[in-house]
């Protein structure tokens, strides 16, 4: 009887093994970065989310919108940790367009509860300047950008302690991290450029960031806190980006961690209640008609 | 008697539903913003697509080169899947200009241009390729890319939307 | 709602009142308290009830997303944004939400497996169990409306390759297609019918989970022996024994829920739904959610589009034959050795379809589909009616409580009348 468990058995390795040899597409994968917000104990950096809020303010912003994310947010509980004050200035520092009473378009600057003013009026302008395809938002684009980890990785990745939900932020990481000369010395396309990890390689975005571009705050002795560096700015801006798209991520791991241990709790009290119920049962039933299934 | 009270109730109750059947149709507005659409083909330069909305459904507007007609026209009908001349699916007299609806005739995603074994288009969904007529050449994609109605107001202007002289329903 | 004898007694004047005008309490009394539940069930049975609790949680949430959502094309994405970052809570309810359906389909595919390992759809649950699929085909009809929702890219594509497997529909596919697109394709009008729809059809599986209900309660519970309640000894009271099991069930399984609610809310969805919808860029890989990638492998195994769509409507259908398709008077998987392997062979065919759902339709993947969708099918049409007539089935127990105790033992009851448990005059 065994036999039809090995066809089961063998088919699903015949199917397995198919995979194999076309999960192969010259892209690489990104390389696994450490994450301080990753795992069930995850919390953001703030240090790093300052700095990843200005390499943001300071490179990325000249071309990419982040139209979700609201001044107010960057004080907000579980972020970078400004105060609101900082909040305030940095945002008065833009100006937002609002009408008069005559109808006319003013400036005015902008408040804490406005969103991060876009580089472009609208796609379209953001498309025409940027050699036909608009840079895309950084909102929530951590968690629009992942990779393919393939059998049986992403079952292990949903696991609890050993799983993984960070493939956004490190490709991020890896794409800043991943322009090259392209192999060969082959000629490419004008307008696009070589990246290890972009799918299909051919990238319109140019090397947006080089080493000592962002000069970040010193410490009080005036050393270097971490070094300004292509990996440091991409793993901060990273970082930076996992909170603008998750902004409540450690309000919901640290809600998880109590509803859990509350419902296994439960789950305790209840099986032994459950146990104990039906120690009891014993003879007949009471206040049963059991002939109505006598048929069946 | 009872018969004549039967079906009066099924006339009123299929009356009673035809205006909730009809009020999801495509309602007054829609059909208004259908309404045939212009292109100019001056900016288009050989070897260009371009993509235009008419009725929310994307249509590529093909500036085919001269190799890519000669092409198109050589294919022998027994090797296509949906078998139809290139010369009928181009207007006569304007055969570079090639005008198809861009999605995919297996589940509507939108094909790549100038990609592929036959450099028409690639869907990059189920792998469906075209050739620089739009015809599938290989499947999962059942017809060719269809062709939208539309004249050729002069040289250089067509008008989609329009057949024959008044525009379709 | 029950044939059974009512076993509940008002005691108060005002009970009494009540009763003689609307026999509300006894119908509950004796639908979910004095029941007869077989003693042997194990917690494959805690299903239906999880299952209920996920309709109630998904029905809650639902409703309350539905406060703070915007249903336009030009604003939907955007309001749900809005839920996840500004609304108190929104993101605890938008991720359980979006969770609770998968977990939903968990909770169905464990029942619906179990009703085809011990045989439940066989007679007399035959009525019982096509309603079954039907609240599973509402089910699906409901996420996949849901899943348009947030009009991400995966939601748009999703709705413009679902809408246009309809269009394959001889004659009249083309007029039901632009029905639920209102317009020339998938777009704003779309995207406010399926909002009304998704809110209407929950309700509709409410209704037809109470027929589901009302029909097992006619028929009773069918258990892993697979053999009817031949006396009060073969049962125990509804209340409190199956109850208390249940409701520990449904909090396990809620803890579940809660680690992908809390720990993993966007593993089982695609991260290309974060991507607004665009009518010009088609994602690379339009995969549907993971509790239709069965149905989906089918779909494309077959090269033709209407017969793939065909193919893929009778893979659901073909379950309502079952109770017919199936020739063993035998009712569980226990006492048939022979079926009992193409059983599991037939859960790793699924389970091996689903992987393939979710691959690029290419070389192998495309055989390995085809090999996979024969067998589905065959599974129905061939083995279920030539096994069921060549096997010989294992002796059945003699009862449902030998099954519990042993062939011959008593119950060596533990001194306490069970009655006083069930003691329906305090409870209702």
């Amino acid at each position: 009887m065994k036999t039809t468990r090995v066809l089961a058995a063998s088919l699903l390795a015949a199917v397995m093994s198919v995979t194999a040899t076309s999960a192969d597409e010259g892209t690489p994968h990104p390389p696994r970065e450490k994450w301080s917000f990753a795992g069930i104990f995850g919390r953001f950096d703030q240090a790093q989310l300052q700095r990843g809020f200005q390499v943001y303010k300071e490179v990325c912003s000249s071309c990419h919108s982040m139209s979700l994310v609201r001044f107010r947010n960057l004080s907000e509980a579980g972020g970078p940790g400004f105060s609101t004050g900082q909040v305030k200035e940095l945002a008065s520092q833009y100006k937002v367009k609002e009408q008069n009473d005559a109808g006319e378009d003013v400036e005015r600057p902008a408040r804490a509860a406005d969103a991060f003013p876009s580089p472009f009026p609208n796609e379209k302008a953001a498309a025409a300047a940027n050699g036909g395809k608009a840079p895309p938002d950084f909102s929530v684009l951590a968690k629009a950008r992942t990779y393919e980890r393939g059998f049986p990785l992403f079952v292990v990745d949903a696991l609890p302690f050993v799983g993984f939900s960070e493939q956004g932020v490190d490709y991020i990481h890896a794409l800043l991290n991943g322009y090259e000369d392209p192999p060969g010395g082959k000629e490419i396309p004008s307008g696009t450029y070589y990246n290890k990890y972009y799918a299909g390689h051919l990238i319109a975005m140019p090397k947006p960031i080089s080493d000592g571009q962002v000069t970040y705050a010193k410490n009080d002795k005036g050393e270097p806190v971490v070094p300004e560096t292509v990996d440091q700015y991409s793993k901060d801006v990273a970082a930076f980006m996992a909170w603008a798209a998750e902004p409540h991520m450690m309000a919901r791991k640290a809600l998880g961690l109590r509803v859990i241990l509350f419902l296994l709790v439960l789950s305790g009290l209840l099986y032994y209640v459950k146990k104990k119920i039906w120690a009891k049962v014993g003879g007949e039933v009471h206040g049963l008609q059991p002939e109505l299934h006598k048929t069946y | 008697m009872f018969l004549a009270t039967g079906a009066g109730l099924a006339v009123g109750a299929g009356a009673l539903a035809w205006p909730f059947v009809a009020s999801m149709a495509p309602d007054a507005e829609t059909i208004a913003a259908g309404a045939p659409l212009e292109v100019d083909l001056t900016p288009i330069q050989e070897g260009q697509i371009v993509n235009v909305f008419w009725r929310g459904k994307l249509i590529f507007v093909r500036n085919r080169t001269e190799k890519e007609v000669k092409e198109a026209s050589e294919v022998k009908m027994a090797d296509l899947i949906d078998p139809q001349a290139d010369s009928a699916r181009v207007k006569q007299g304007h055969a570079k200009w090639l005008v198809v609806y861009g999605n995919c005739t297996h589940l509507g995603c939108v094909p790549i241009g100038h990609q592929g074994q036959y450099e028409g288009w690639s869907c990059p969904c189920h792998g469906s390729l075209y050739d620089t007529s739009g015809r599938v050449r290989r499947g999962p994609a059942p017809t060719n890319l269809p062709i939208p109605p539309y004249v050729f107001e002069s040289d250089s202007k067509i008008r989609i939307g329009e057949e024959g002289g008044k525009a379709v329903a | 709602m029950s044939a059974h004898g009512n076993t509940y007694v008002p005691k108060s004047a005002l009970a009494k009142w009540f009763e003689s005008r609307l026999p509300l309490i006894g119908l509950v009394h004796s639908s979910f308290v004095s029941f007869p539940v077989p003693r042997n069930l194990n917690y494959f049975w805690t299903f239906g009830a999880i299952l209920i609790a996920m309709l109630v949680s998904q029905i809650v949430t639902g409703i309350w997303l539905a406060m703070h959502y915007d249903p336009s094309a030009a604003n939907a994405f955007n309001s749900v944004e809005h839920i996840m970052r500004d609304v108190n809570y929104g993101w605890l309810l938008r991720y359980m939400h979006a969770n609770g359906a998968s977990m939903f389909f968990v909770a169905v595919y464990v029942h619906i497996f179990r009703a085809l390992y011990y045989g439940s759809y066989k007679a007399p649950r035959e009525v019982l169990y096509i309603l079954g699929v039907i609240i599973y085909l509402l089910m699906m009809a409901t996420a996949f409306l849901g899943y348009t929702l947030p009009w991400g890219q995966m939601s748009f594509w999703g709705a413009t390759v679902i809408t246009n497997i309809l269009a394959a529909i001889p004659v009249v596919g083309d007029t039901i297609q632009s029905l639920l697109w209102g317009g020339y394709s998938v777009g704003n009008p779309t995207l406010n019918r399926f909002f009304s729809l998704h809110y209407l059809l929950p309700f509709m599986i409410t209704g037809v989970v109470v027929l589901h209900v009302w029909a097992l309660h006619v028929t009773g519970q069918n258990n892993p022996a697979g053999i009817p309640i031949k006396s009060g000894k073969d049962a125990v009271a509804f209340t409190p024994y199956a109850t208390i099991k249940d409701v520990f069930a449904s909090v396990v399984f809620f803890a579940f829920f809660a680690y992908w609610i809390f720990y993993q809310p966007n593993y089982l969805g695609h991260a290309d739904n974060y991507v607004p919808a665009n009518p010009a860029v088609t994602p690379a890989h339009i995969v549907p959610e993971w509790y239709f990638l069965p149905f989906y492998a089918i779909l494309r195994a077959v090269p033709d589009k209407l017969g793939g769509v065909i193919l893929m409507f009778s893979a659901v259908l073909i379950l309502a034959l079952a109770p017919w398709l199936d020739t063993s008077r035998v009712r569980s998987c226990n006492y048939r050795p022979i079926y009992r392997q193409f059983f599991w062979l037939f859960v790793v065919v699924c389970i091996v379809l689903g992987w393939l759902g979710a691959k690029p339709p290419e070389g192998g993947y495309v055989l390995a589909a085809r090999i996979c969708t024969a067998y589905y099918f065959l599974h129905f049409l061939l083995v279920m009616p030539l096994v069921g007539l060549f096997e010989t089935p294992k002796a059945l127990p003699g009862s449902i409580l030998e099954t519990v105790t042993g062939p011959g033992k008593q119950v060596s009851g533990s001194g306490m009348p069970v009655g006083a448990a069930a003691a329906p005059s305090s409870k209702g």
